[in-house]
């Protein structure tokens, strides 16, 4: 029960603050639902190691083959734990931001949550499509609703992009459905599959390019800096923190395992993409002037080293991208924070136009450079332990001929994350203040609140990232089984 | 024992955070007295651990880091006969550092001196990681955490923004050393499964030495992966240039990190190393040849510097230069007994500089002093026996490492043995020009600035006493055989851990290969007396243009790699990403708009012509089913 | 008698039946080659139900009959459309005083 308490809670709490009329209540209200969510998480991946509270299963769509069934395990556990460590952070630190309509606006946000948190424990293809469709829609809403100038037609590309890649996906599932012997969408009966090597080759493409756009991977990923560019930045971390994990998931829960030989064919294919886009986005990275933009493509190379770690198929591998999906979402947020911070302080985002800051704030200085040395996977901070990993099983990979190659490339991209990172914090905090930032002022508590947690996080699980890799481990054991057919096979 | 050990290096961590936190609310007493009192107690405890003489071979584990199928890497520190000499230099070296910076960083406001502090003890605290770890990650984990540290006190003065583009600078050369490293522990992983330094190398069960036969691609490339690591952290050719531009930070900085600990940690790691290297002559010779390259480079570089520091620094580019070639002669005691004796000099005078930059008011070129040796009297005198050492004069510490070192070449290669003996000449001669135009002739300061000139405090003082101390009797647990009956203490000492250098030279030989030396840099150093005695303006020749401006190697690298980057980093930002890969998206969004605008014609309301359509297009269905059918 | 001079009638007249439709403006006239059209068919049915008869009569009484049927069935389609068409060309007529077919294509604004 207590996985469909997750799933009911910022549902029936979203749709509750529509009514809500004024604006304090209803961010209040979302807090507390948050809040509640987190616990209720924290329960369900402590409290009930192996009970049935774990799963749920009920009819759904009469005869069709398809069952409202959701379930938690270790990965699922691992994401929602970041969508609920997530929320509060977001809430909490946009606390003084304005939104015109908040009951909206907040209804909108927890919807969007209820649907992502349906995602990653839907066990059913249809209620899976059917909730990342509702995910998605709230997201379109929230960003043309309250985004900059050019949201309407960055918004609508954004979702036409998205929605044609999620259609490829209903193709294939329904695809693999009537494959299925008894017509089912149960997540079982698709791993049971096992379909001929050449249809494979090409189910596999319709169900990773939705994925691979929501990633995004390299070539799929122009709206992304637009989006975040011109999206409140609430939504912003939504969208880089949370629905960014939405495509990786995906990935690892709907296509390795259910077309493995095609995973193990493409996955030459997928990695030099994913490689190419991690240095490619890096070197863009550089050449930013807008923080906005230049976190944007930081998280496109991040999310390609990702990409690039799933299709080695190593149990390291695959744990350090289990790890680094928590440790990304944190590690983003926090630095949407700060840009977010220094766009209400000083009305402008472009690097060339700051300097100085740390005379000032000295506070919001250090938080960012523990973020940025997170960015730049510092030992010690989370996603060196992640990365390493990650890193460790392209490298050790057999999945692929040019494990050396593709790990070595993928590997410069910690040169140039230091060069763009550390050139940021260069722009906003060092030199002599400007007429711009002459005036600025330390950080707020919620904001001090909200960062030191994620601090706290950074530091924890870099010191000691035991307790996730524990959490994640038996699920990628099982995972590896499924897919290790492919291994079978003679490239 | 084991907590013991863990103590070493928790204490400056604890000492990082209560400064770095109370940084706003300590006073400045407190803030220095925890900052130096934290190294203190670790060095306490490494003396006593060195004085018990209880190593063990096998490492101390404390949790699980990363436990992820099979492969398991434990939080465990390794404490045997080379982590403690490193550990007894780093604590060491670094308490009087330490020490002497409250003296030279008093000025600064309160919450700066406190976060300087923490800055240096979290240094301390990643290097005793760096030394201390029991296998390849720990290693790493103090390896890039003395490089961010090094970035934050290159970059202390953040006011000004070259400083901060020089720490950047480092930062980055450093993270593409450590490319280098994390591939060749993904490749040792690979190869044998474990990063522990005890399963990898110890003598009976060592996996290296068991799986592995000599020169296999696998040993060579795992063997030059991690050289470049060490490249980038001990500032070798190609990847140097950091060094010198590390010099804007705080002196006591550049003695501590840029000197004598954090720069030597690649001669640490090789020497650790050391089966694995003895498996790839190939990569030896190598790291022979860029050691001999880069002692002679800089040493050149450093004849035309007019920076106290500048000079030191690429002096000391060219002393790791000199470790290297010894660790690539094989000659491993040799590096690791240089790396000590010039932890002594060279933090000597970067001090006995700090002390000079801190009498002129902040003064760094040399050319604008002079004279200065009646009104720094200390200060002098350390440093005459600070420039003796680095020149190799006996007995001096340099000159019994300086000499093992050239032994190991001249036993290895004869013409990488000459390179480091011209590199030996020119060492004396450019420390000597620097001790005389500084410190002889007559004063070029302003008036504000001579009257200023005064001999610092005793903190400042007392540190470079001990360390002249160290640099004269430093080099007597290296004393070659071939003096006393029982000498080379060292090698005996690191017996256990690194083996010895078996040369087959005879004692005449190596009573002749010492005089030469010694002669030779006698004879530069009369040479540097006889031309900069007294200060005369030095004629600007093109060569020396070219020296002067480091052989436009910074200038070669921007051309080279950083512009072409950024000219396409800015061609992808401006060009592919818009027209390209964005323009296709809005392509076809366009194609389906133009498209259906075209296709909106047809729907026109007219009976007739979708009557007609209708017709047409039966016919052409007659057509096809009963004249086109094959 | 031979079927093919049905057949040439019966598309001689449906060809007369779409030309009509397609050049004519006046839906009477329109709606008279629609008619044409639809009679055509009914010949072409008839004959072919008679050529059938006659040749499978013998091993079945009812052979071809079904052809007779969809002529009535057409009739009767046919007299009901006819109705319903009168009745829009009337209401046509009351709207525009025309009975120019070119002038529906305002349906669609």
């Amino acid at each position: 029960m207590i996985v469909l308490l997750l799933l009911l809670l910022p549902l029936v709490g979203g749709l509750v603050a529509f009514f809500l009329k004024e604006g304090n209540s209803a961010r209040g209200w979302s807090l507390a639902i948050a809040l509640a969510t987190l616990a209720v998480s924290v329960v369900g991946i402590i409290g009930a190691k192996g009970s049935e509270n774990l799963f749920f299963s009920a009819p759904w769509m009469g005869n069709l083959g398809t069952r409202f069934s959701i379930a938690l395990d270790g990965m699922s556990q691992i994401l929602c734990l970041l969508m609920a460590v997530s929320y509060p952070l977001i809430f909490l630190s946009t606390w003084k931001s304005n939104y015109s309509k908040p009951a909206n606006f907040f209804g909108l946000m927890l919807l969007a949550q209820a649907g992502m948190i349906g995602v990653f424990i839907a066990t059913d293809a249809l209620l899976f499509y059917f909730f990342w469709e509702l995910a998605l829609i709230p997201v379109y809403f929230l960003c043309s609703g309250w985004g900059g100038e050019r949201r309407i037609p960055v918004t609508f590309k954004f979702f036409i992009y998205t929605f044609t890649a999620s259609l490829l996906m209903l193709l294939g599932l329904l695809y693999l459905y009537f494959q299925t012997p008894d017509r089912s969408f149960a997540l079982e009966a698709f791993y049971a599959l096992k379909l001929p090597n050449e249809t494979q080759l090409w189910v596999f493409w319709l169900l990773f390019i939705a994925f691979a756009v929501k990633m995004p991977v390299f070539p799929f990923h122009t709206w992304q800096p637009d989006t975040y560019e011109q999206s409140p930045t609430a939504v912003t971390m939504v969208l880089s923190g949370l629905m960014v994990k939405m495509g990786v998931y995906g990935v690892i829960r709907w296509v390795l395992p259910v077309v493995p030989v095609a995973s193990y064919q493409w996955g030459d294919v997928v990695m030099s993409m994913a490689v190419i886009g991690i240095v490619y986005a890096s070197v863009l990275a550089m050449q930013q002037n807008d923080l906005k933009r230049l976190v944007a493509y930081s998280s496109i190379a991040h999310v390609g080293l990702m990409a690039a770690a799933i299709f080695a198929e190593t149990k390291t591998g695959l744990q350090g991208v289990l790890m680094q999906m928590f440790n990304h979402g944190v590690n983003i947020i926090g630095l949407w924070i700060v840009v977010e911070l220094i766009e209400r302080q000083f009305k402008t985002r472009k690097l060339s136009e700051l300097g100085g800051v740390a005379q000032k704030a000295p506070g919001l200085t250090i938080l960012l450079v523990i973020l940025a040395l997170a960015n730049v996977s510092l030992p010690l901070t989370n996603s060196f332990v992640g990365e390493f990993l990650m890193f460790n099983g392209i490298f050790n990979s057999t999945a692929t001929k040019y494990s050396a190659l593709f790990s070595a490339v993928a590997l410069i991209s910690i040169i140039l994350s230091a060069v763009y990172t550390l050139g940021m914090i260069q722009k906003i905090f060092y030199g002599p203040t400007n007429s711009i930032t002459e005036n600025t002022h330390d950080i707020f508590t919620n904001e001090r609140v909200a960062l030191g947690v994620i601090v706290l996080l950074i530091v924890t699980f870099g010191v000691y990232p035991q307790p996730l890799l524990n959490l994640t481990s038996d699920f990628v054991d099982v995972l590896l089984k499924q897919a290790s057919v492919a291994n079978l096979m003679v490239k | 024992m084991k907590n013991l050990i863990f103590l070493i290096p928790l204490l400056p961590l604890i000492g990082f955070l209560v400064n770095g936190l109370g940084r706003k609310t300590l006073p400045k007493g407190v803030v220095s007295l925890i900052g130096c009192g934290v190294v203190l107690g670790s060095f306490l405890i490494s003396l006593m651990i060195f004085l018990q003489g209880s190593y063990s071979a096998t490492p101390f584990k404390y949790f699980d880091f990363i436990n992820v199928g099979d492969l398991k890497i434990p939080f465990s520190f390794q404490v045997d006969q080379l982590s403690t000499l490193f550990i007894l230099i780093i604590t060491g070296v670094g308490f009087l550092i330490h020490m002497y910076s409250t003296a030279y960083m008093h000025e600064e406001k309160r919450e700066h001196y406190g976060r300087y502090f923490a800055y240096l003890n979290l240094f301390i605290f990643s290097m005793l990681l760096l030394v201390m770890g029991g296998n390849f990650l720990i290693m790493f984990i103090g390896w890039e955490g003395v490089g961010l540290c090094s970035y934050l006190l290159i970059g202390y003065w953040f006011k000004h923004i070259d400083y901060t583009k020089a720490a950047k600078k480092a930062f980055v050369m450093n993270r593409i050393g450590d490319f280098g490293f994390l591939l060749a522990i993904f490749w040792i992983v690979q190869q044998w499964g474990t990063l522990s330094f005890y399963d990898l190398f110890n003598a009976e069960t060592g996996k290296v030495a068991i799986m592995s036969a000599q020169n296999t691609t696998a040993v060579i490339g795992i063997t030059l992966l991690l050289f470049v690591g060490a490249a980038g952290k001990s500032a070798q050719i190609p990847l140097y240039t950091w060094l010198p531009d590390a010099m804007a930070g705080p002196t006591p900085v550049s003695a501590l990190i840029h000197a004598a600990t954090m720069v030597t940690a690649g001669i640490y790691m090789i020497a650790r190393s050391n089966v694995l290297y003895n498996l790839a002559p190939f990569t030896l010779t190598i790291i022979a040849i860029i050691g001999a390259a880069t002692a002679l480079l800089a040493a050149t570089i450093a004849l035309k510097q007019n920076d106290i520091k500048k000079v030191l620094a690429y002096s000391t580019v060219s002393q790791l230069g000199y470790m290297f070639l010894a660790l690539g002669s094989g000659a491993y005691v040799a590096a690791i007994f240089h790396v000590m004796t010039h932890a002594f000099f060279k933090a000597l005078l970067f001090l006995g500089s700090g002390s000079v930059i801190h009498a002129m008011s902040g003064q760094q070129d040399i050319r604008f002093m002079g004279g200065l040796k009646s009104k720094l009297k200390i200060t002098y005198a350390t440093f005459v026996i600070g420039c003796l050492a680095i020149a190799g004069i006996p007995p001096l510490s340099g000159f019994f490492s300086k000499d093992a070192v050239l032994l190991a070449a001249f036993e290895h290669n004869t013409f990488l043995y000459i390179v480091a003996l011209i590199t030996a000449a020119l060492t004396a001669f450019y420390m000597f020009r620097l001790l005389f135009i500084t410190f002889h002739g007559s004063f070029r300061g302003t008036e504000e600035q001579k009257h200023h000139v005064h001999e610092s405090p005793a903190a400042m003082t007392i540190p470079l006493i001990v360390l002249a101390v160290l640099s004269i009797v430093g080099g007597f647990v290296g004393v070659p055989e071939a003096f006393i009956q029982g000498g080379e203490k060292l090698t005996r000492f690191l017996q256990p851990v690194v083996p010895a250098f078996a040369h087959h030279i005879s004692h005449s030989t190596e009573y002749l290969l010492m005089l030469v030396t010694a002669v030779i840099s006698i004879i530069a150093i009369v040479i540097a007396w006889m031309r900069y005695r007294t200060y005369k303006e030095e004629k600007s020749t093109p060569f020396g243009k070219v020296l002067a401006n480091n052989w436009y190697v910074d200038e070669v690298y921007n051309s080279a790699i950083v512009k072409p980057l950024n000219k396409f980093g800015s061609f992808a930002n401006t060009y592919f990403e818009r027209s390209g890969i964005d323009a296709l998206v809005n392509g076809v969004g366009r194609m389906v708009n133009y498209g259906s605008r075209q296709l909106r014609w047809l729907q026109s309301g007219q009976i007739g012509s979708y009557i007609l359509l209708m017709v047409i297009s039966m016919v052409l269905l007659f057509v096809l089913q009963f004249f086109l059918r094959s | 008698m031979n079927v093919q001079y049905y057949i040439f009638l019966s598309v001689a007249l449906f060809v007369i039946g779409i030309v009509g439709v397609l050049t004519r403006r006046n839906a009477i006239i329109v709606f008279m080659c629609i008619e044409l059209m639809l009679n055509a068919v009914n010949l072409l049915l008839v004959a072919f139900s008679k050529m059938h008869h006659l040749a499978n009569s013998a091993k079945d009484i009812t052979a071809g009959t079904d052809g007779q049927l969809f002529v009535f069935f057409i009739m009767v389609v046919a007299a009901a459309e006819v109705s319903v068409g009168l009745a829009i060309i009337v209401m046509l007529y009351r709207n525009t005083q025309s009975i120019d077919i070119n002038f529906l294509n305002r349906l669609k604004h």
